[in-house]
Parts: C-alpha cells; sequence; structure tokens
C-alpha cells in the first residue's frame, strides 16, 4: 500500500460511480470519515468527471443511420423479409390476453401496417440527430398548442407536465407511415420523451408498454386521439409520465 | 401494465433486429469514433459491425442490447485498427501490466485545476485520445455511456476488477494531464 491508496481507492471510487450497495456505502463511509487520502482521491475523481463533462458525445449523422438501416433491411421501405403482413395474424398467435391484444390493435389500426413500433423507434432516434428534434420550442402549453392549428389535419392535445417533474420542449410536426402526426417533446432529467399523437377511432384505451432495452413505449387512446409516448427513459418513469398526462386535464 | 412483446409477433426478424440495433446508433458510433480516432472509419467500422450484428442476431439471447451491440462494434474496431497498423496488434499498450495502480507518477496536486478543461472541449478530446486503447474505451464507455462496470466488463472481456483499476489509471493520467496543462 503505497501513499496514493489506503486500499479503499477502488471501492471508494466505485461509490463514486455508483456500484455500491447500500451495506457497502455504509461500510466505507466509516473509513473514509477520517481518511485523509480518501478525501484527496474523491477530489481528484469529482475533478475528472467534472472535466470530462467537456468530452465530446460523437452521435451518428443521418448519413449513416440510412446506410445501416438500408443494409440490415430497415430502410424505412417494405422489409426485405417480413412474416406476416396481417397484423391479425401476429396477435393472435400471442397469450399476452384478449384485452391487451385490443388495446394494441386500437393503436395499430389507423396505420394499419405492422411496423409502427419500429417506425416510432426509428423516428424517435432521426429526431435525436442535431437540429430535428423541434420545429417550436417553448415551454408554455399556449405557445405549442396554436403552433399546430392549420399544420394539421386535427389539433393535438397540449399539456404542461412541468410540476410533475416532465416540463415540455417543444413539438414538432412528423410524418410516420405516410400521415402527418403531432410530437410533442418533454424532458426528464437528462432523458427526452416523445409523445407522437394522431386522430384514432374506437374508445379510451389503457396503456400498453413494449420495451426492447433501450427504448420503451406506451400506447394508449383518449379522447379519440392515439398516444405513443417513446423514450429512453426506464419503464417505471415512462409508466409515470402517461399517468400524468392522463390525469392532467 | 405488463410489457408485451409485440415485435416478433408483429413484424418479420429484420425488424426485430432493427429495433434492438438502432436506437443504439449513437453509442455505436461513438464508442467506434473514440476507437479508431476517424469519423470515416467509424462509419465504416459501424456498417460492418451491424451488419455482423444481424448475422449474429439469431445467436443473441436477450440481455441489454446496448453491451450486446458495443461488444460488436468494439471487436470490430479492433480489427480494423489491427488492419491499419499492420501485425503489431491492436494498440495493445500492455497498460494492465504495469505493477499495480499507484505506478502513475502523482502530478496531480491541484486536481481541481482539470476544472478549467472544462471549457476547453478541443483539449479535453484531445486528452482522452491520447490515452491508451484500453483505458480511453473503459472511461468513454463509463463517462460517456455511462453504462455499469458489469457492462463495459462484458464489453470490454476483461474482469471487473480489470475495468476498475483502468477506470482509475484513466481518470488519474486524465486529471494529472490536465493540472499539467494547466501549469503552463
Amino acid at each position: 500500500m503505497s501513499a496514493g491508496d489506503c486500499g479503499k481507492l477502488l471501492l471508494l471510487q466505485a461509490e463514486i460511480d455508483g456500484e455500491l450497495d447500500a451495506a457497502e456505502a455504509a461500510a466505507l463511509a466509516e473509513h473514509r470519515a477520517g481518511c485523509p487520502v480518501c478525501k484527496r482521491n474523491e477530489a481528484l475523481l469529482l475533478a475528472a468527471r467534472q472535466a470530462l463533462r467537456g468530452a465530446t458525445y460523437h452521435r451518428a449523422g443521418p448519413e449513416l443511420l440510412r446506410a445501416v438501416a438500408t443494409r440490415i433491411g430497415a430502410g424505412g421501405a417494405a422489409p426485405q423479409r417480413r412474416r406476416t403482413a396481417v397484423p391479425w395474424q401476429g396477435l393472435i398467435g400471442f397469450g399476452a390476453g384478449a384485452a391487451l391484444a385490443a388495446a394494441i390493435v386500437l393503436t395499430l389500426l389507423p396505420f394499419g401496417r405492422p411496423q409502427l413500433v419500429a417506425a416510432l423507434v426509428d423516428d424517435h432516434v432521426r429526431a435525436l440527430q442535431p437540429g430535428h428534434l423541434l420545429d417550436v420550442v417553448s415551454t408554455n402549453q399556449h405557445t405549442v398548442k396554436p403552433w399546430f392549428d392549420g399544420r394539421l389535419d386535427f389539433a393535438p392535445p397540449v399539456k404542461d407536465l412541468a410540476s410533475s417533474g416532465f416540463p415540455l420542449l417543444g413539438g414538432r410536426l412528423d410524418y410516420v407511415h405516410g400521415r402527418s402526426v403531432a410530437v410533442l417533446v418533454y424532458s426528464r432529467g437528462k432523458h427526452l420523451i416523445e409523445l407522437f399523437v394522431w386522430p384514432a377511432k374506437g374508445t379510451a384505451g389503457q396503456p400498453a408498454r413494449s420495451a426492447r432495452d433501450g427504448y420503451n413505449i406506451v400506447h394508449w387512446t383518449a379522447d379519440g386521439m392515439s398516444l405513443s409516448a417513446v423514450s429512453d427513459l426506464e419503464p417505471a418513469g415512462l409508466d409515470q409520465f402517461a399517468r400524468e398526462w392522463r390525469q392532467t386535464p | 401494465m405488463r410489457p408485451v412483446a409485440i415485435y416478433s409477433d408483429l413484424m418479420g426478424p429484420d425488424n426485430v433486429f432493427a429495433a434492438i440495433a438502432l436506437p443504439h446508433l449513437d453509442a455505436a458510433f461513438n464508442l467506434a469514433r473514440w476507437l479508431t480516432g476517424s469519423r470515416a472509419d467509424a462509419e465504416d467500422v459501424v456498417q460492418e459491425a451491424m451488419v455482423r450484428a444481424l448475422t449474429y442476431f439469431p445467436t443473441y439471447r436477450g440481455g441489454s442490447g446496448r453491451a450486446w451491440i458495443l461488444q460488436i462494434v468494439r471487436n470490430t474496431a479492433y480489427g480494423a485498427l489491427k488492419a491499419r497498423r499492420g501485425e503489431r496488434g491492436a494498440g495493445h499498450t500492455g497498460v494492465d501490466a504495469a505493477a499495480d495502480i499507484e505506478s502513475i507518477p502523482d502530478l496531480a496536486d491541484d486536481p481541481e485545476k482539470a476544472l478549467i478543461l472544462s471549457d476547453d472541449l478541443e483539449r479535453m478530446d484531445a486528452l482522452i485520445a491520447s490515452l491508451p486503447l484500453e483505458l480511453r474505451e473503459t472511461l468513454v464507455l463509463r463517462e460517456l455511456e455511462e453504462l455499469s462496470y458489469r457492462e463495459i466488463a462484458q464489453i470490454t472481456a476483461a474482469p471487473i476488477g480489470t475495468v476498475m483499476s483502468r477506470l482509475w489509471r484513466a481518470r488519474r493520467m486524465l486529471t494529472q494531464a490536465a493540472a499539467e496543462g494547466a501549469r503552463r
């Protein structure tokens, strides 16, 4: 052991990286309280973290997204191999329950095409490219809502959820499966939540969640609108968003 | 609410793959860019890695899709680096062979000077780029991708203990270099 390490160095680092459980952290805290080496190493670790905030995150450009999508056969056009072109067929086969199936069908029907979820995720990813996210930048619902007037053949509901911890960032027009949709963009910490809104037939439907690791989607229908929230936020957080949205008048 | 596995039921295998892979395109590119140091090389690596991932997809058994994709990106990037540098190896710097985590000379008596660097983006990037490959990839996966030690261990095919000591070395070298730069 040397002057720079009191034996707890990597444990201290793990604590700062959020890798310790409560018991481990408590044991370390006891040691740390009286350890000058830990104090110094903590300063170094925090300085490193702070400095690294300035590091560049290199994002893929739209050309790369297009190139990759083409090469893996998901280039926005019809996929090369599809097990079924009929959404019903797939739904009948999966035993998650008739109610859930009905909710999904309601959500999917306006498009009448099965690749909706992939399309929404793709769209979300595309929107994260610089300059694509927002057409109207405003945290004020009374600015964002009128902005859609005359740009769409329907009036999307716009709600302010800032008091619930989901501030509105703005909105944009988007095109999903050949139809114009409204996209409302909210934030939660460093995560973005995009709410895709378009008119739906049928009555109100309970939220149904689909999740594929990185991205989560919650679909529901209400007041003649189909709503799909897409985000890399964790499922519980996205559920909460859907709940807050549905409860806010 | 329970998750509904509608992807595999409603879509063909290609679209399932796209739904898993495409959300991680930025992460894939960021890692490839930091490993290869060039935008053009990174784009080539990502394209090749995604095609490979599609080929391997039938063997994908769930778990973190991001870690799975990044593992393939990392291996592809190492292959590209090796091809670029000839048979000298893909930058195996032997950094882990150093005696212990204290072997780096201690110059960082003013770690807070590193703070100055957060205003100097280009220099921060240059410092990270100058780190040995193993330290760089570990640092990028932790600080830019915010992955867990376990995921980083999976991606870099290293034990968690090695991930931890690489992280420490990387941070220490960076802070030292920053403090030195600030002193000049």
